[in-house]
């Protein structure tokens, strides 16, 4: 098909608009971080800012207990990834690989908590993790974040696994391996796109999760999704600062999904459309 | 889901869980495990509880943390639960007067009219963009459709939080960019314009964020599924003359068609349940004007510690949702003919 000027201009020019609007409030949030307060609080916006000043950062990081929670946020996001991982992996095994009575209410139970509304739960999660005395822990926190999670993990590692041949895995039982032998040795290592699809897509759950952890803990018990909030509260008008604030929480999101994005999508076709 | 990344929050990426579609089955993936008994080692019985045993953690998890959150949530539903009641630790039993409350109060039905409109118009606008790019990305050469992806990409992987406090900065009274450049369009009363002051003004700003943060999921995805179909149907359709809202009509759409219907149910639950944005840009106000019911329930529930009142709120708000996602299984198991 050959198409006039006018039809190969205008896709194009269409394309240029929308990338604009996509990148734009991620190109302004950057940008401001970097500039010199003067810029961010002049009439006429600088758009480009030649002057950059990494003082932003400088208030951002040594804002109180920001390393605190720092390490909440990771120790929580690790730890809730890693516990869903090795819960899912049996069952996404057993789900893939066995025939079963209740095989198929399980898959049902699965898709069905995969849609939870954890938006509208918290206030009975708040009463639960009262009830045992422990609100400002982390422990709640990572076991809640884990079950935000573990229906996908389930659902994209079960496809992975049905994806390995199945013929593999009963030569390795031919020449001798145990069944749990076979499991690491041979399915494992096949599945190491999936893992990590499914571990990415957990990371960034886990670290984005808001409503949660804004009702059950306070203080020192916080992740950063709540320091970015208030943050912005504390520092009013201080816009340098908080864009800074909100660069370094992106940051590690954006690097994550980058550098697996390509392959964590092909993976997420594979692993959830069909099984 | 959500999760977020939507996320969770970020909601975004666990979205493509669920996607229905042909999003491009993947060869080998298709096969389901056939069916027949393995040659079961160390005896009948423990071969036979074998896959009890690995789906319990996982089952013993989802009733623990998930469905006795949901149990307990109607339970306090029916208690009077306030700060008063929370600190002395006693269970005061209301029968059905949460329930009788918000269901003959007025604000509990212009809440939710409001979460029904808001849902509607960002979906809708969230359908039709995602569509359109979906198809620009399918038409553009090489490099500008990588180039676009990436933008996509970036606004995908932004969590919500920070891309709230990037939309309060966008659309700053004072120093926002926004109102600058409506300001020097020629539009002079945007000089100073509070965003944040009115109902109208503050959705405007939630449903642009929300618009901006869910396109890319839908216009890849769509991307992803137009690239299994063959181009030949395409020239075919446009060899015999049709134009091109007919062949979006009568070939695409239909062939896509399991696509559109589950992108469309999912963009609307979690349209409908969303936190984050809502409270988090303005905690529902001004005045709590721009309250959606999970917004609601948490204000009344937390805020104004009526526990209670908050349950009541929320399980009607679950019902709602379990309304829409029955619709949406309905569409996804018809596919799913093997599970």
């Amino acid at each position: 098909m050959r198409r006039s000027l006018f039809g190969r201009v205008w896709p194009n020019a269409v394309a240029l608009v929308l990338f604009v609007f996509f990148v734009f409030p991620v190109y302004w949030m950057v940008t401001t971080a970097f500039k010199p307060d003067l810029d961010i609080i002049s009439t006429t916006p600088v758009f480009l800012p030649f002057h950059g000043t990494l003082s932003h950062f400088d208030k951002a990081v040594h804002a109180s207990g920001f390393w605190t929670l720092v390490r909440n946020s990771f120790t929580v996001t690790v730890c809730s990834v890693l516990l869903s991982l090795l819960v899912a992996l049996a069952a996404a095994f057993a789900v893939a690989r066995m025939r079963f009575r209740g095989r198929k209410a399980f898959i049902l139970v699965v898709m069905m908590a995969q849609m939870a509304p954890w938006e509208v739960m918290t206030i009975s999660v708040y009463m639960i993790v009262r009830d045992q005395d422990m609100l400002n822990s982390l422990l709640p926190l990572t076991f809640f974040y884990m079950m935000m999670v573990l229906p996908f993990t389930i659902w994209t590692l079960r496809g992975f696994i049905a994806a390995v041949p199945k013929e593999l895995e009963e030569s390795a039982l031919m020449d001798g391996c145990t069944r749990l032998q076979a499991f690491f040795r041979v399915v494992l290592p096949l599945l190491a796109p999936g893992l990590m699809a499914t571990s990415l897509f957990g990371f960034i759950t886990a670290w984005n999760e808001y409503p949660l952890v804004l009702i059950l803990n306070k203080e020192s018990g916080q992740t950063l999704p709540l320091w970015l909030t208030q943050f912005q509260t504390n520092f009013g008008d201080d816009w340098g600062a908080t864009m800074a604030a909100s660069s370094f929480f992106t940051v590690p999101v954006v690097i994550v999904f980058l550098v697996l994005q390509r392959r964590a999508v092909s993976g997420l076709t594979a692993g959830a459309v069909k099984g | 889901m959500a999760a977020q990344y939507r996320g969770t929050s970020t909601r975004a990426p666990d979205e493509a869980a669920v996607t229905p579609g042909p999003a491009g089955a993947p060869p080998g993936a298709g096969a389901p495990a056939p069916a027949g008994p393995r040659p079961s080692r160390g005896g009948a019985l423990a071969g036979r509880a074998t896959p009890y045993l690995l789906i319990l953690p996982a089952l013993a998890a989802t009733v623990l943390l998930l469905g006795y959150p949901l149990v307990r949530n109607v339970i306090i539903s029916f208690q009077t639960l306030d700060a008063f009641q929370l600190i002395q630790h006693t269970t005061q039993w209301a029968g059905f007067d949460n329930y009788k409350d918000q269901l003959t109060s007025a604000e509990f039905w212009h809440t939710t009219e409001r979460s029904i409109f808001f849902t509607l118009a960002n979906v809708a606008l969230i359908m039709v963009g995602g569509t359109l790019i979906g198809l620009l990305l399918n038409r553009l050469g090489k490099r500008m459709r990588l180039t676009l992806s990436l933008g996509l990409i970036l606004a995908w992987a932004m969590p919500y939080v920070a891309a709230t406090t990037v939309y309060q900065w966008l659309f700053d009274t004072q120093y926002g960019v926004v109102n600058w450049v409506l300001w020097k369009l020629g539009w002079h009363s945007m000089h100073d314009y509070n965003w944040f002051g009115s109902q109208f003004s503050t959705f405007a700003v939630i449903t642009l964020m929300v618009v901006w943060q869910s396109l890319p999921f839908v216009a890849l995805n769509l991307y992803g599924g137009l690239t299994t179909i063959s181009t030949e149907i395409f020239e075919a359709a446009w060899m015999d003359g049709a134009t091109p809202w007919r062949t979006f009509r009568s070939v695409l759409f239909p062939m896509l068609r399991p696509f559109f219907l589950g992108t469309t149910f999912l963009e609307i639950i979690w349209v409908f349940k969303a936190f984050t944005q809502v409270y988090a840009l303005n905690a529902g106000g001004p005045e709590g004007l721009t309250e959606t019911l999970p917004v609601y329930a948490f204000v009344e529930g937390v805020g104004n510690q009526h526990y209670g009142t908050g349950a009541a709120i929320s399980v009607l708000t679950i019902l709602i949702l379990m309304v829409l996602m029955s619709y949406y299984f309905r569409i996804i198991l018809k596919q799913e003919d093997e599970l």
